[in-house]
C-alpha cells in the first residue's frame, strides 16, 4: 500500500491481484478509511463499502474475462480522503465497456427480470455515490466515485432501475 | 431451509449458488434462506438469490428470505428486490407463510 499526503487530501493507493477474494480486502480498507472520518456515519460507511465492492467486482471480472491485455495485471483502488468527501477510483486493464450502452434489463418487479442474475452492480454504484464517472479506454476502465456524508435527518429514498 | 452467514460477494457467492442448486436438484422447491447471520451482501449475492428464485419458481416453488438487519434489508430495498422476495422477520414466520 502506498500512502501519500497531497494538497487534495490523503491518498491511499492499493494494487490488488485480480482475484475474487481481494474484494473483501478492498471493503476493509475503505471501511477503515471512512471510519476515521466522523462525518460519515455507520450507514453511509456501509454505502461506501457496498459501492467499492461492486466496482472491484466489475474490475476483476472485466480483467479475468480479458486474457489478452489483462492477465497478471492488478486492479488499482485509489482512495482520496478530502475535506468533507471521499473519492474512490477503481481501475482495471480489461477491455472496457460502454456504460451508456448496457442492455437494459427488465425492471426487478417484472417476472422476466429473473432471467438476469447480473446487472445490479452499476445501478447500485450510481445510487450509492454522489457522483460517478466511467473512463473507458481500449486498455481498461476506471470508475471514479465521490461520496459525501449524509446530513442528519436527510432521508434519501431511491429505487434502482436497471435501465 | 438454508442458513447463510458472513459476507456474500463474488468470492463466496459461488458456494451459496452450489448449495441452492443442490437443494433444487434434490427436488426441494420450497426454500427458506436465513440471512440473519449475514454481515454483507452485494449484487453478486443478490444475483444468486434471484437465480435460485427463478429455479424454484419453474417448479411452482418459492424462495423466502429471513432478514431483520436494517443494513442488509436496505440493499434489497434500494434495488427494488423487496417486492420480488418474500422477506420475513423469523424462520417461523417464513415457514408458516
Amino acid at each position: 500500500m502506498a500512502g501519500e499526503a497531497s494538497a487534495r487530501g490523503d491518498i491511499v493507493e492499493l494494487a490488488l491481484p485480480a482475484r475474487p477474494d481481494v474484494v473483501s480486502v478492498a471493503r476493509l480498507v475503505v471501511g477503515a478509511l471512512v471510519a476515521a472520518d466522523p462525518l460519515f456515519d455507520e450507514e453511509r460507511s456501509a454505502d461506501v463499502r457496498l459501492a467499492v465492492s461492486e466496482a472491484c467486482t466489475n474490475a476483476i471480472q472485466a480483467q479475468m474475462a480479458c486474457a489478452t491485455n489483462g492477465s497478471g495485471e492488478p486492479i488499482v483502488l485509489r482512495c482520496t480522503v478530502a475535506e468533507g468527501h471521499l473519492e474512490l477510483a477503481v481501475s482495471d486493464h480489461g477491455s472496457g465497456f460502454d456504460p451508456g450502452k448496457l442492455t437494459p434489463h427488465p425492471e426487478v418487479t417484472d417476472p422476466a427480470r429473473l432471467d438476469f442474475e447480473g446487472g445490479l452492480g452499476i445501478p447500485l454504484i450510481r445510487l450509492l455515490s454522489d457522483h460517478v464517472e466511467f473512463h473507458v479506454t481500449a486498455t481498461g476502465t476506471t470508475v471514479e466515485m465521490t461520496f459525501e456524508p449524509r446530513t442528519e435527518g436527510e432521508d434519501v429514498v431511491l429505487v434502482a432501475t436497471t435501465g | 431451509m438454508l442458513e447463510v452467514g458472513g459476507e456474500i460477494d463474488v468470492a463466496t457467492a459461488p458456494r451459496l449458488r452450489e448449495q441452492l442448486i443442490a437443494l433444487v436438484n434434490d427436488q426441494r422447491y420450497q426454500i427458506v434462506v436465513d440471512l440473519e447471520a449475514v454481515d454483507f451482501i452485494d449484487s453478486t449475492g443478490l444475483g444468486v438469490l434471484i437465480g435460485a428464485l427463478k429455479r424454484v419458481r419453474t417448479h411452482d416453488g418459492d424462495l423466502a428470505l429471513v432478514c431483520t438487519e436494517p443494513r442488509i434489508l436496505k440493499v434489497f430495498e434500494i434495488t427494488g428486490l423487496l417486492s420480488v422476495f418474500a422477506v420475513h422477520p423469523s424462520v417461523d414466520a417464513a415457514v408458516s407463510a
